[in-house]
């Protein structure tokens, strides 16, 4: 029996906390709400003409793309996962944490580093005409990889870590409890695979996808460089270009409907078998050797991810980089660039990790229904499209500026201009808003080392809850901490269509100068900036391989 | 030292849900008294406990600690500020402090150097002084316990509060971890409830015992009352296994295998017969047949028969019969309680 069962702490002055986790719940869930009540709102002209003309266009190509990255990443997240964790092969333990790299890369990025590389004077092209003798473009036939196939194919080999991770999570827990059983009742590993291990993942597998489907629809530089019109090309288009925000408004509702099938599908999958483990025991995993043919094969499945998804666009960029001259790529206003991007991805990581310290402290002491509810509001965020946010959080802003200017206006004759509106601090909102649930996931679960008695012990010695989080929880998840700050941070560093559409007035980060001088077709330049966002990204992946080789239940070596 | 006037408990309720876990209890404990809440688990004794510490608020009832009223009325006094010292269960030592650290931790507001005093002179006390720089988690279970006494004893506190505080420690330490901190305890006077459900820990450890049930104060009394002159059956069993059968009382005489007693009442009773309650008597008026005999070490446990009616005895003897045998008893009276059948 745990030693308090029922922590219900009915204590003092709950108020403040209380008061504070619904006010920043509030702040978080104001976006989304603004978006959805224009679901309700009535339809203007521009609407009307949107929805017969392209409205159709971006519900197919966004269920095409979800549908060919779907397939993608199902099947080369689960298929390296199996192949790693449960065969042996040359490579396969460096591949382990290997497969992970392309989560270092923007989509963005990737779409522009293989539209260099497979350009018609780019190094593939210009090597297999040098091959064959090809003279011109009338003698061959060439893919292109601006198209719809072009964008699904580079999403798939960057979203497909998040299947990979969580499905060799399930697979290594699983292990020893029933796959053992399955080969001693007489199933050979294939039918071991689909008959136990492939169910018992499901609901793994199936986060993970729902995982990269929301990234899919999130993303904006890549359709908008491959001109496959989506949902986040709209919106980008009615408000930057038409100046419509309540149309802009209108097409994030509809995207919203999107993720929120998504989510509802996920629940669902999650809700009808809870797979539970049936003993707690870890045992070496009996791994398969594969040698010959199939161990080539094996290695060939594994390897093509990586190499395609890390090694091809990391060297175009450094290649690009180099080409440009080292003091051109990093000289100019390369370091104003990083600048405003560490400035940006800092104050943002700090927010969201600290609006997520008070959201889980607050909830341990309130444990009530109506906190529960206001935290899980409030990490909404992660499933919204940064489009949607910005224009979420734009439209309430811009009214509220308007508002205090006519006062200002009224009172001194002067009007001061738009406060709010188009500053670093709203970006900033922004990034809170949609990257909080990163933040709060690992801040609830680091909470959980202080129990309740460390807590009641702080109590007791005189502590006040103010005092208790300062100098109990905090020193205890000060870890924690970081590795959150961390990860919102790389998040931000990369953050593209919210960036794009809320920044202030000539102001550019790593972020929209990659975006710019692609658009621009300066695919070169963008090597330098590009290859800044890579490195920084590589950061908490490097700390996530580093974990996954070395924690393995059962396994120490 | 700080005088103390010690906690008054009166008509606590407290509910979790639906589920009354504490039900109308009143208790009071005086300056320098060890008070010891025994019972059952789910018997409300933690609860009730938690509530003395503040870091539960009760439904209803009041509780008054040095004279002060700080639960009940409307009042809720934080636990922070009610000088209250807590002893947990898994002794809740911060992990990312040293044992210094630990016990400064309650302190913070003297300064530096008389902070530092008053926590080696805790560790003194405890004989942990030479591991003050060490971390909790390079202690064993017994030095992390001492540790948290010294922790919670260091601001002073006019109550102790122990929550079952013995019960990580294997059966040979916990005598001896007992036995240092009632000295601790008793040295610095400090009024102190403990929680347990180990009766043989409260007779040791207690000035008085409250015994609870279901939320209920069932008896609560010296030790020695409590085992000579238990309440009612619970009370009565929960010291250990008893021998029990209903039984008619009339005139008020009641005729049982063990003899006649008497009765307070007439009409069905319950009897209790202490497995102590029979001793190995050649010249014993109650004849036995042995089923079976099992050693215990200072005593051995008899399965016995008499009269067609089975029953459990504990007797110090230094061969152990035989099955088949017939072996004669005598009665110990006072180990014997009759109840009115409900």
């Amino acid at each position: 029996m745990p030693a308090y069962p029922h922590i219900k702490n009915g204590l003092s002055t709950p108020l403040p906390w209380l008061l504070a986790v619904l006010v920043l719940a509030g702040l978080a869930a104001l976006p989304v709400l603004v978006v959805a009540a224009n679901l309700l709102a009535p339809s203007q002209g521009t609407w009307t003409h949107l929805a017969q003309t392209v409205l159709g266009d971006y519900v197919v190509n966004s269920l095409a793309l979800m549908g060919g990255v779907g397939l993608g990443v199902t099947l080369g997240g689960v298929g390296t996962a199996w192949l790693v964790t449960m065969c042996r092969f040359p490579g396969s333990r460096p591949l382990e944490w290997a497969l992970l790299l392309p989560m270092a890369m923007p989509a963005y990025v990737v779409a522009y580093a293989y539209t260099g590389f497979l350009d018609y004077s780019g190094p593939l092209q210009t090597g297999l005409r040098a091959l064959f003798g090809w003279k011109s473009m009338r003698d061959y036939w060439f893919p292109d990889i601006r198209s719809l196939g072009g964008a699904i194919t580079v999403m798939v080999m960057v979203l497909y870590p998040y299947v990979y991770m969580l499905a060799r999570a399930a697979f290594l827990e699983q292990s020893v409890c029933v796959l053992e059983a399955s080969r001693t009742l007489g199933r050979g590993p294939w039918r071991s695979f689909f008959g136990v291990a492939l169910p018992l993942a499901r609901a793994s597998i199936i986060a993970g996808l729902a995982l990269a489907l929301m990234e899919t629809l999130n993303d904006f530089g890549t359709v908008q460089f491959f001109a496959v019109d989506t949902f986040t090309t709209g919106i980008y288009r009615t408000w930057l270009g038409m100046g419509q925000p309540a149309v802009a408004a209108q097409l994030g509702a509809v995207l919203m409907m999107f993720v929120a099938v998504l989510i509802a599908l996920e629940r669902l999958s999650r809700g009808g078998a809870k797979s539970h483990h049936t003993t707690t025991r870890y045992r070496r995993l009996p791994r398969l050797a594969l040698t010959g043919w199939r161990a080539a094969l094996a290695l060939a499945f594994c390897a093509l991810p990586v190499v395609l998804g890390f090694a091809v666009p990391a060297a175009m960029l450094a290649v690009w980089t180099v080409e440009v001259g080292l003091a051109q790529s990093f000289g100019g206003d390369f370091l104003h660039l990083a600048g405003n991007s560490l400035i940006l991805a800092l104050a943002a990581g700090l927010a969201a990790v600290t609006v997520a310290v008070v959201l889980a402290y607050a909830q341990r002491l309130h444990p009530g229904p109506l906190v529960r509810l206001a935290v899980r509001v409030a990490s909404l965020g992660y499933a919204v499209p940064g489009s949607v946010i910005a224009v979420g959080i734009m439209v309430p802003l811009i009214a509220l500026d308007r508002q205090m200017a006519q006062t200002v206006e009224r009172w001194t004759g002067a009007s001061p201009g738009l406060l709010l509106t188009g500053t670093v601090f709203a970006l900033v909102y922004a990034y809170m808003v949609r990257f909080l649930a990163v933040s709060a996931g690992s801040v609830e679960a680091s909470l959980a080392k202080v129990t309740p008695s460390l807590e009641a012990a702080a109590r007791t010695l005189g502590c006040g809850t103010v005092a208790a989080l300062k100098r109990v929880h905090l020193p205890m998840i000060k870890g924690s901490l970081l590795s959150a700050t961390l990860l919102v941070f790389v998040d931000v560093m990369k953050e593209l269509p919210a960036t794009l559409i809320m920044r202030p007035f000539n102001f550019d980060t790593l972020a929209t100068r990659t975006f710019t001088f692609a658009s621009d077709e300066r695919l070169a330049s963008a090597g330098a900036p590009a290859l800044a966002i890579v490195l920084v990204g590589l950061i908490p992946v490097l700390l996530l391989s580093r974990a996954i080789a070395k924690s393995r239940p059962g396994e120490s070596e | 030292m700080k005088s103390t006037t010690g906690l008054a408990m009166h008509g606590i309720t407290h509910h979790f849900g639906a589920l009354r876990v504490v039900d109308d209890v009143s208790l009071t404990i005086s300056p320098g008294e060890l008070v010891c809440l025994l019972g059952p688990s789910g018997c409300g004794k933690t609860t009730t406990l938690r509530i003395a510490a503040g870091l539960e608020a009760p439904d209803s009832g009041t509780v008054t600690l040095n004279g002060a009223v700080v639960s009940g009325g409307g009042v809720h006094l934080p636990p922070e500020r009610r000088h209250v010292g807590f002893l947990f269960q898994d002794y809740a030592l911060f992990p990312h402090l040293r044992v210094l650290g630990n016990v400064e931790f309650g302190v913070e507001s003297l300064p530096a150097a008389e902070r530092r005093a008053r926590a080696m002179e805790m560790l003194e006390q405890v004989g942990m002084a030479d591991y003050a720089k060490a971390w909790p988690h390079q202690l064993s279970g017994g030095q992390q316990q001492r540790v948290a006494l010294a922790r919670a004893l260091a601001p002073n506190p006019a109550l102790m509060l122990l929550d079952e505080p013995f019960s990580g420690l294997d059966k040979r330490l916990r005598d001896l971890v007992r036995d240092e901190t009632l000295q601790v305890l008793k040295r610095n006077k400090v009024a102190t409830l403990m929680v347990t459900h180990d009766p043989e820990e409260a007779m040791f450890m207690a000035d008085r015992v409250a015994v609870m049930r279901q939320g209920r104060v069932v008896q609560f009394d010296r030790p020695e009352v409590l085992y000579n002159a238990p309440a009612d059956p619970f009370v009565a069993a929960f010291f250990g296994e008893v021998n029990q059968w209903p039984a008619e009382a009339r005139d008020g005489k009641v005729d049982t295998v063990l003899g006649i007693f008497t009765s307070p009442q007439d009409g069905d009773i319950e009897v209790l017969a202490r497995p102590e309650a029979l001793r190995l008597d050649q010249n014993g008026p109650i004849c036995a047949q042995v089923l079976a005999a099992r050693p215990l070490g200072p005593v051995s446990l008899l399965h016995l028969r008499l009269d067609g009616q089975d029953m459990r005895a504990r007797l110090a003897c230094r061969t152990l019969p035989q099955p088949g045998e017939t072996v004669r008893l005598s009665v110990d009276p006072t180990q014997i309680f009759l109840y009115p059948r409900t």
